[in-house]
């Protein structure tokens, strides 16, 4: 059997992986990254929303290249009909850009492979391999080859499905209430709004969830839903994303030119997302923003702070737990509050019915919020509506 | 577990919720390992109704 040597394997070419690879590449280290499809960023499991502010932070320069279209604001839409919109004056944090992930994880691709980093195409992680109770390596598919990688340490940015993390006796298990079962159609000549993002919230569009609307420009539109999984029944998202679809006039002369599932973890992230000789990052490590399920900025720190963090494990050359230890301080202190905070409101709006959804939005449109984020949203509610902020009134 | 090859859009999440790690997806192709207890977490969680198990409707 072909064995390939190096420094660092890391698993899965999306945005944490292409981000923990330059970062590890730049540090000096053999750096090999696996892609197991044929193409990076393609097929698309994304509504392709982000917010700006975090770009700069992990070293992103915005490009025209793959940004898609700038936000002007957005719309929350109850049961009823009640808006809330968000023009360019108050939206804040929350709002953005919308993608063209095909294209922005490649861009981070090439900058992974401009680091140094090496990319192998169509090579999916079968198994770790394990000497002496030691992590080694894994085992891989490589163009139908089955191969041997042996490294000083793994990143695994295998996404939601997160095999490798288990495959290393990492318990990425998450919860039924802790799931998102989404869908979401590339809808074209539809009247939707093309400066806004609409999000409809509420048992009557999306139970547990909430259903999107992200423009992307001339009657474009990604148009999806994500449903609890405790409240998920056989084929429930499509039923509700077609009704809505069905139901809208904008969408009466729009057609769908692309259909996408898609699962998002709504947990506040693992209890520890590094073992001896391995670092999770992103989905796989089920960092992801549980209100909203955003998880490419989470992805593209996580990977950042994985690379730095291996870097200096190798001055010393030891990739044990506790040498990997302060990547798990660095994201914790950046994101545990915010995922943690996010996940109680996610539990408790998902237990509100739809009369008390719409008051909620009736609320926030009345009030005088300067930049609109989940934090300000929740403000707001906990003055009229202390119950549903119960328990994590101190994150707020 | 069989697999409506029409309806399944690769899109992963049923590998991801599985409680006994027992999918496999290799870009098109998705296989059941025999650690699969038929809990059925998958067949109610696939958008597009692409699950069943076997013998049920």
């Amino acid at each position: 059997m072909k064995t390939i040597n190096c420094d660092v394997v890391v698993v899965g070419a999306g945005p944490g992986g292409s981000m923990a690879a330059k970062f590890c590449a730049q540090g000096g280290l053999d750096t090999l990254l696996l892609e197991k499809k044929a193409e990076i960023g393609a097929p698309l499991r994304c509504a392709e929303g982000v917010s700006k502010k975090w770009l700069q932070e992990v070293g992103i320069e915005p490009d025209p290249v793959w940004i898609r279209a700038d936000m002007k604001g957005a719309v929350i839409r109850s049961p009823k009909g009640y808006e809330f919109k968000l023009d360019e004056s108050k939206a804040g944090s929350e709002v953005g850009y919308v993608l063209e992930r095909h294209l922005f994880d490649k861009a981070l691709a090439r900058d992974a492979v401009a680091a140094g980093a090496k990319i192998m195409m169509r090579t999916s992680c079968t198994d770790v391999i394990r000497e002496n109770g030691k992590l080694v390596g894994i085992k891989a598919k490589s163009m139908g080859e089955e191969i041997e990688i042996r490294a000083k340490v793994i990143v695994a940015a295998d996404g939601f499905e997160s095999q490798v993390g288990r495959w290393a006796g990492i318990d990425t298990s998450v919860k039924l209430n802790d799931l998102c079962s989404c869908l979401q159609y590339r809808m074209v000549n539809c009247e939707a709004d093309m400066e806004y993002c609409e999000f409809e919230i509420g048992r009557f569009y999306a139970p547990g969830g909430y259903l999107w609307i992200f423009p992307k420009g001339n009657g474009v539109a990604n148009v999806g839903i994500g449903v609890m999984g405790t409240m998920a029944k056989k084929g429930e998202a499509k039923y509700y994303l077609d009704k809505f679809i069905a139901e809208d006039p904008r969408f009466k002369n729009s057609q769908a030119v692309e259909v996408m599932g898609g699962f998002v973890s709504t947990c506040p992230g693992l209890d520890c997302a590094v073992d001896d000789n391995i670092i999770l990052v992103g989905d796989a490590a089920r960092i992801i923003d549980p209100i909203t399920g955003g998880g490419i900025c989470h992805a593209c720190r996580t990977g950042m702070y994985a690379g730095k963090v291996i870097t200096e494990a190798a001055k010393k050359g030891d990739f044990s737990k506790a040498a990997l230890m302060p990547y798990e301080k660095m994201w914790r202190d950046r994101m545990e509050d915010k995922l943690y905070r996010n996940w109680m409101a996610k539990e408790r709006l998902a237990e509100l019915d739809d009369d008390t959804i719409d008051e909620l939005v009736k609320l926030i449109s009345g009030s005088d919020i300067k930049e609109v984020n989940v934090y300000n949203l929740l403000k707001v509610i906990k003055e009229k509506y202390p119950k549903v902020v119960e328990g994590f009134e101190d994150l707020i | 577990m069989i697999v409506d090859v029409d309806k399944c859009l690769h899109c992963g999440g049923c590998v991801g919720s599985c409680p006994q790690n027992a999918i496999f997806l290799n870009d098109f192709v998705l296989e059941f390992s025999d650690k699969c207890n038929k809990c059925g977490r998958c067949v109610r969680l696939c958008p597009v109704q692409a699950l069943k198990l076997e013998g049920k409707a």
